[in-house]
Order: C-alpha cells, then structure tokens, then sequence
C-alpha cells in the first residue's frame, strides 16, 4: 500500500517562493548580471515564478531562460519511456554572466550535474548557483544547493513530487511511500 | 508524459513502418539538435561510448559526411567502411563484411549501397539497428525525413501542401521514400517528368498524381522539389537531351510563376544547374536548397539519438 | 513383386481414381484389380493413400556437369523421387553444356548409374548457348536428347531462330522457347509493374516473354515445327498460345508451379528465394495462366528446377542468381492450392504432371496401366505438413515455399519397380 501525505500546499508554497527570491537578492546584493534558467519540466514555471518575484522587489528587469538536460543526462539506457527533447531556450549570451540554475527537487544530484554540463556547453558564464524547492538529500554526487525551499530528509523508497499549477494545475507537495 | 512513442532498437529501411506521431517526433527533436547545431559548442555528450559504422558500398562522400558528423556531434564514434581498397575488393562478401564488423562491437549501422534490400540483409547479419542511407534507386528514408522536416519547419505542418516532385523519377531513391512520407503526412504530391522516367504504376503505388507538363503539375504548388539528372541517362535512350529536357522540365523563374508566391524551392542535392535546375532559381529567395543540408546533420542526430539513446520498451506478451 | 493394396488409383488411360490393388513384378505394372492376392509379394497397405503414375516434369536444371555444387544427377534425381517424379528432362544449361555428343554421352551414362529416376536430356539449339550458331542438332538428336533449347537464354536473333526450327523440323521433337527479349528484359529483377515500382527493382516487362512468343509462333507456323513454350508467365503470353491453337499451329505451353500459386507480391521483402526468370508476376497474370491451364491452352506443369547454393542467394538481391527448386514441393503446393480449394480437380492435375508432359516428348512414361512400366508414387493426401529445408534432398534449398503448410505427404515413389524413395 502506497501513502501519500501532503507537505505544502499553495500558501507555503508561495511563501517559500518569496523567500527564496528574497534569499537571491540578498546573498548577490542585487540582481546585476543575474541570468535565471529553468530546468525542464518544472524548473521552468518555477524559474518564472522567482524571476516575477525578484523584478517585483528590485524593479528589474531579469533575463529567465529555460534548459533541457535529456541529452546530458547519464541513465538514458535504463529510464522506461523515451522521453520528448525540450526546446532550450537562452537567448541571451552567458559568457561571464552569474547563472541561477532553478529546479523542483534535488535528490542525487545527476540533474543537476547533466545541467551544469548542459549550461557550459553554451559558454563560461562567471559563476553558477543552484536552487531548489525541495531538498531530499540522497546525494550521490557532490553538489548542493545554494537555496533550499524546505529540507526534506527521505528515504529511497520514497517519492517526492512537486505539484505546480502551470503543469499539474495546482500548487501542492506530497511525499509518497510505497 | 506528452509520449511514450520509443524508438529506441528500430531499423531505418523505409519510412513505411513509421507512424504519423513518429516522424513527428524526430522533427521535434531535429528542431533541438539544430540549435545545438548552430552553437558556438556543437557537441552533446549524449552517445558517449555508443560505436557507429557506416558501410557505405556506393560511394556517397555528402551523405556518409552528414552522418559521420552527426555521430561526432552526439559524441559516439564512427568508423567508416567504404569499398573503394577494402576486402570487398577481394572478394569477401556481405555478410563476412558485416560479421567482421560486428565483432567488434558496433551498435548501429548505416547503409549505403546500389542494391535494394542491403539494409535488411545488414540487419538480419548483425542484429543492430540500420539507419538506410540510401538502397539502389529504392529508398533513402533519411533525406526524404530532411526534406520533409526542412517543410514543416517552413510551414508548420506538411497536411494539405501540394509538393511536385520534377525530374527522373524512375531512377531516384528520394523520391520514393518522400512519396511514401509526404503521403503519410497528409501532402498532396504530384510527380513529373518525363513519361520515359516514369515508373510504372506510380500512381496506384503511392497514391500520388501523375503529370508529364510541368506547367500543369506546378499549379498552385507550395513546394517544387528538383531531382538531380543523371548526365549518364541520356546515352540510354530514354529522353532526346539535356536541352529538350530543361526547356520542358528545367525549374525556371518562367515555371515558378504557375506555383504560389511563396512556393519553396527544394533539391537533394548535387545540382546540375543549368539543367534541372536554372541558377536563377538555384539562388532565389524561395530556395533552401542549402537549408536542406544543414537540416540533414540535424534530423540525422535526431534519429540516432532517438535509436541508440535509450532503453527498448519490454517486449508486451 | 510387389503388392500395392487398397490405394485410390489413378487410372491413366480412363483418367479416373478407382480404389484398387496394383501387382508390379519386375519393372512392370502386372496387374490393377480389386483384392489381388500374391503370396511372393512384399504387400504394402496403401489404405487411405493415392496411387499415382510417378510425375514427368519436362523442365529443370541438374547442374551436372560444371556446377555440382548445386545439384548433380545423383541428387537430382534423389530431389525428383521426392517430389514423386519418375521422369525428368534435364535443360543444356550446363558446364560444358549439352550442345555436343560427349556431354550428352556424360549425361546419359551417369544417368544409367543412377539407379531410379529416369532421366531425359534436352539439347541445345545454338552452340555454347550463345545465340550464334547452330549446335549440333542433328547428333544430338540420333545420341537421344528428347526435345531442344538454350533454356536460360534466348536465341535474340530471328534469323538464327528460324534457321534452328527450320534445321530440326525433320525430327519430331520439340522446340522448348524460354521467350525473353533482352533488351526488354534487361537489368531487370522482378516483374515490372507494382512491385518493381515498389522496391525500386529495376523490371522484366511481360512485353519481353510475348514479344519472343508472338515471334516463335510465326516462326513455328513458317518452318511447320514443334514448339513448346516454357515456362508461361504473363496473360498476354496466354493468349497468344490460344490463338496460335485455334489457327491449327503445333504449339505447347508449360506453367510452373510458382507462377500458378504466388504473384510479385512474395517479392516483397526482398527473399531472393522469389527471384526466377520469368519473374513471378501480376495477381491478373497468374489468373490468366491457370485459367489456361483448365482450358487446355497451357498443357502441362513443369516445375523449372533451378538449384542454387545457399551462398549464391545468400546475396543482394541483384546479385543473387535467378532460379527456384521445384521438384519436392510441387504436386504437395498445387494439390494444397488448387485441388482442394476446388478450383481443379485431383485427376486433371495428375493428367497435367504425367501423360501430358510424356506426350509432349514421345516416351511411354507417366501410365498407369497394365503392361507399363512400374513408375509410380504413393500420396497421402490428408497428411498435412510444414515444407522445411531439413527435410530437402536437393544439394540447394533455394525454394519460395520455405515454412509453407502443405497437404499431401509423399510415402513411396516406385520407378521402374524400384523404390526410389521411401518415407
């Protein structure tokens, strides 16, 4: 029997995004030369979400982008269903700029590997953060997060998934056990 | 998940055994592998530690260097087979050819050769997937999918467009995979030429409409596609000369003007111009002649992405 | 002696099946009676069996000599007591070939040794089978070919052609045409139509075989010489041999078992196993050709044995050779296809694989009577089997009816009053 329990729901959900736009501002004294790029399928949205946010409090305008990293990614052999490539969109030039790469989860790591490799194959941008929603903490690889919506400590038959309203139409976190 | 269509493991002979959902989507991922094309960086890490061969037995240095580079791209590594010096030469047939290579670890084959059929004879020696790069005058499903996709980049779609085909029909590969692909896409084609270069039945074969006066087959036309004119054919008997034949079938700005404003101008590529093909058509705004070939790169990594670069659904019982 | 008991016999001089015993002592049918007792013969219940004079086919290829490797006598004739074949005409197509009187002399000696099938040699009409000269048509006839042909090839010049029928009119054997104009016929793999539109093959037109057809019977009707047209493939071809018996001209035609059953669609896939001369070809042409058949325009079935090695048809398809074996899997094909579907009947198909063909070249082979010789076979017609090549006696299993279900299984074939095969 599978259990699924709700963690966030939209209120804390839009207060942690708020925060974390908050926390970005803050840690970069600003947001000069900052380039935000969504990682498919809800960084995306999410990367757009924090972006209204940090032009709202800094009344700037800053560049978001979006990045699929199917190609780079290092299970391709073992994941069941072929998956459909995403447009990445950068329209901007990242050489020298400060790249914020945004995801829903991090867990062990290799998204957010096959994405640093995905990004510096456009350039060498200056320096690159990462945040996320949630952080699960299985790790596999040595990377972190540089902002972390809520910890998440989770075992590996558990599941954790984002639920976004611009995808799944509503703004909800569950963690699900088998 | 938008689709669960899997490529993954599936051979290339002809565009027949793949579906509307699937051309559709090695379009979209050629669309991604374009951009990456057209980066200062153009390679991925995707096939890394994937080996394919291209077994070209007819030589075809633009088609093996399209697929040698896309392989590049994608980060596997290519060793290429072609006749000219090799144990062929010697005698040594096929299937010991593919045998040897096989040996040796290959993961995917391309195929290029003058005989129908090759590609399904690679594949039942080797058991890998064979990317068709070209049979006899049979198929060559790959640049019937370039051409096709450098249209639906162009219009959006390929259903209800009225493509003729011009030139020797008979004798062209392209052609024949297009027909099949175009058809499937919901095009609406017309074939022309020459009624000597007509192979017979064509119509019932693809469904296509045939027409020997180009001024009536280019009517209203959005896209016109010229085949290359085998300098050769004409000491065989099967058409007077190149005069009569460009006078009647050569894509002139004269022709164009029977076809829709916006009609795009397309070629497989070598032209003859002056022949097939006058330069002022060549080299006008509504060519992609060149286009074409930067798509070829593109649809090719697509598919080996898509063939090599992922996990074969369980077989269903 | 041997004592066939209680089969369903085909009776060659009324054309009927009666259930009868059949005597054979020696090398002759003794006697056909009911309920024939004999204590000295070996007695072998045929209950629930067909008995069938042994088959004639007046078309295939031994390979012997120069190409053993495909077939020689020895197999050949191993391959045809299979098949229920007691009499076969060997085509000249061979290495030397048959345009002299010691290859001929070969032939005919290894065929004594081969102790069984009987076995007739065709002559060549043009030396080397080249199309320029005229063989030694005369010799070969006193050294006992059985009719003439450059089967494989065709003689392109008419001139040429007319002076062979013209030179072997006096002897009364006929003239086998495999009709092909070449340059019609060309490069071509398989018929020229859909499939060769499909498979971007280049095609065989019909056109190539009626041209030479039309041709031979003009010819045939000038020189007053026998012609038989082998293996007729195309609608037109058809009809033209109609005509030509309706205008009172000594014309016979052979079909092939595979041009009666399959189309160019088994092309489809591209099985060298489907790539013979004359191409298989359209669903309209295969109908015309047994519609021929039934009527008497097309008189015979000859199967084209063709042997080829596994290595040869393991090619490209343009590489690989023309031709397909027939010999085992035709009476079993055609009986499956046409005799029990009911679009012919059992007798009218033995009459088209035993008297007719013997007839076509004067021999007393192919009856079952009383007093002829004991060539025979035994069927059983309600054994229903899968045609595999592990079960080919022939050297090459180059057959299009690989994995085929068939009906009829072949128990006992008798030449001569020998078993010559035995399941």
């Amino acid at each position: 029997m599978s259990t699924k329990k709700r963690i966030l729901d939209e209120k804390e959900m839009e207060r942690i995004l708020k925060r974390l736009a908050n926390e970005v501002i803050e840690k970069n004294k600003g947001c000069e030369g900052l380039y935000i790029v969504g990682i498919h399928t809800r960084g995306v949205p999410l990367a757009k979400r924090i972006t209204h946010y940090i032009e709202k409090f800094e009344d700037e305008k800053i560049h978001v982008g979006s990045l699929d990293i199917t190609l780079y990614r290092d299970d391709l052999a073992h994941i069941e269903h072929q998956p459909v490539i995403q447009d990445s969109i950068l329209n901007f030039d990242i050489e020298g700029k400060h790249i914020l790469l945004i995801d829903d989860v991090l867990n062990t790591g290799r998204t957010a590997r096959a994405a640093l490799n995905a990004i510096l194959d456009y350039g060498r941008p200056a320096f690159i953060q990462l945040l996320v929603i949630i952080d699960r903490g299985n790790r596999e690889l040595p990377i972190q997060a540089d902002f972390v919506g809520k910890h998440l400590p989770t075992s590996k038959d558990e599941s954790v998934q984002v639920h976004l309203k611009e995808v799944d139409g509503a703004d909800e976190v569950f963690i699900i056990k088998d | 998940m938008k689709h669960t269509l899997n490529l993954t493991g599936r051979n290339l002979f002809d565009l027949d055994d793949y579906s509307v959902e699937e051309i559709e989507k090695i379009f979209e991922t050629a669309k991604v592998m374009k951009k990456i094309n057209s980066r200062e960086y153009k390679k991925i890490p995707t096939l890394r530690g994937k080996t394919v061969a291209t077994l070209f037995f007819e030589d075809s240095t633009r088609t093996r260097i399209s697929f040698e580079l896309a392989v590049k791209r994608l980060s596997a590594d290519v060793v290429s087979f072609t006749t000219a010096g090799s144990a062929m030469k010697k005698g040594e047939g096929i299937q010991d050819t593919v045998y040897t290579l096989n040996a040796m670890g290959i993961d995917l084959y391309v195929v290029r050769h003058s005989c129908p059929g090759v590609p399904q004879l690679v594949n039942k020696y080797s058991n890998k997937p064979v990317l068709n790069a070209g049979d006899g005058r049979h198929s060559h499903p790959t640049q019937a999918l370039l051409d096709m996709f450098s249209i639906w980049e162009k219009k959006g779609s390929l259903k209800g467009l009225k493509i003729t085909i011009v030139g020797d029909i008979l004798h062209s590969r392209v052609v024949r995979s297009n027909l099949i692909g175009m058809k499937k896409m919901g095009a609406e084609v017309v074939v022309c030429g020459p009624r000597t270069l007509m192979p017979p039945k064509i119509e019932e074969v693809y469904g296509v409409q045939c027409e020997y006066d180009l001024k009536v087959a280019i009517k209203d036309a959005d896209v016109v596609m010229g085949l290359r004119m085998q300098l050769e054919r004409q000491n065989e008997g099967l058409f007077p000369g190149l005069g009569e034949y460009t006078s009647r079938y050569g894509l002139s700005n004269k022709m164009l003007e029977f076809a829709k404003d916006d009609i795009l101008v397309m070629h497989p590529g070598p032209m003859n111009r002056g022949v097939e093909i006058l330069p002022e058509v060549a080299d006008s705004e509504h060519s992609i002649i060149i286009e074409q070939v930067t798509n070829g790169v593109a649809v090719r990594m697509a598919l080996l992405f898509l063939i090599l670069g992922g996990k074969p659904d369980k077989e269903v019982a | 002696m041997i004592l066939l008991k209680n089969g369903m016999v085909y009776l060659s001089e009324e054309k009927k099946i009666v259930k009868n015993d059949v005597l054979i002592d020696k090398k002759i049918i003794k006697k056909i009676a009911p309920a024939i007792e004999e204590k000295n013969a070996e007695v072998i219940d045929c209950a629930g069996m067909h008995i069938f004079p042994g088959f004639v086919d007046l078309h295939c290829h031994l390979r012997d000599p120069g190409y053993t490797y495909k077939e020689d006598i020895a197999s050949g004739a191993e391959s045809a007591a299979k098949g229920g074949y007691t009499s076969i005409c060997c085509m000249p197509n061979t290495k030397p070939t048959i345009d002299n009187i010691s290859t001929l002399n070969y032939i005919m000696r290894k065929a004594r040794d081969v102790k069984g099938t009987k076995i007739f040699v065709i002559g060549a009409m043009s030396k080397g089978l080249e199309g320029k000269e005229i063989a030694n048509i005369a010799s070969l006839v006193k050294g006992g070919v059985v009719g003439l042909s450059d089967d494989g090839n065709c003689i392109q010049v008419a001139k040429l052609q007319l002076n062979v029928m013209r030179y072997a009119s006096i002897y009364d054997i006929p003239m086998i045409c495999h009709s092909e104009d070449y340059s019609l016929s060309g490069e071509g793999q398989v018929n020229y139509g859909y499939m060769s539109t499909k498979l971007g093959l280049p095609g065989i037109p019909t056109l190539a075989e009626e041209i030479m057809v039309s041709r031979d019977i003009m010819l045939a009707d000038v020189t007053d010489s026998q012609v038989h047209i082998a293996h007729a493939s195309t609608k037109r071809t058809v009809e033209l041999i109609r005509q030509a018996k309706k205008d009172g001209i000594k014309i016979t035609a052979e079909v092939t078992p595979h041009h009666l059953v399959l189309t160019e669609e088994a092309c489809d896939g591209f099985d060298t196993n489907t790539k013979m001369k004359p191409p298989l070809r359209s669903e309209q042409d295969r109908v015309a050709l047994f519609e021929g058949l039934m009527d008497g325009t097309i008189d015979v079935i000859a199967t084209d044995h063709a042997p080829h090695s596994d290595y040869e048809k393991e090619l490209e398809f343009m590489k690989a050779p023309f031709g397909v074996i027939g010999f085992e899997s035709a009476f079993p094909v055609l009986y499956s296809t046409l005799v029990r579907n009911d679009k012919m009947k059992l007798e009218e198909l033995v009459a088209r694989m035993t008297s007719k063909p013997a007839d076509i070249i004067k021999k007393e082979v192919g009856l079952l009577k009383e007093g002829a010789p004991a060539d025979l076979n035994v069927f059983n017609l309600e054994e229903f089997f899968t045609f595999n090549e592990s079960e080919i006696l022939s050297k090459s299993k180059n057959s299009p009816f690989l994995g085929m279900k068939m009906w009829g299984k072949i128990h006992y074939t008798i030449c001569d009053g020998k078993f010559t095969w035995k399941l």
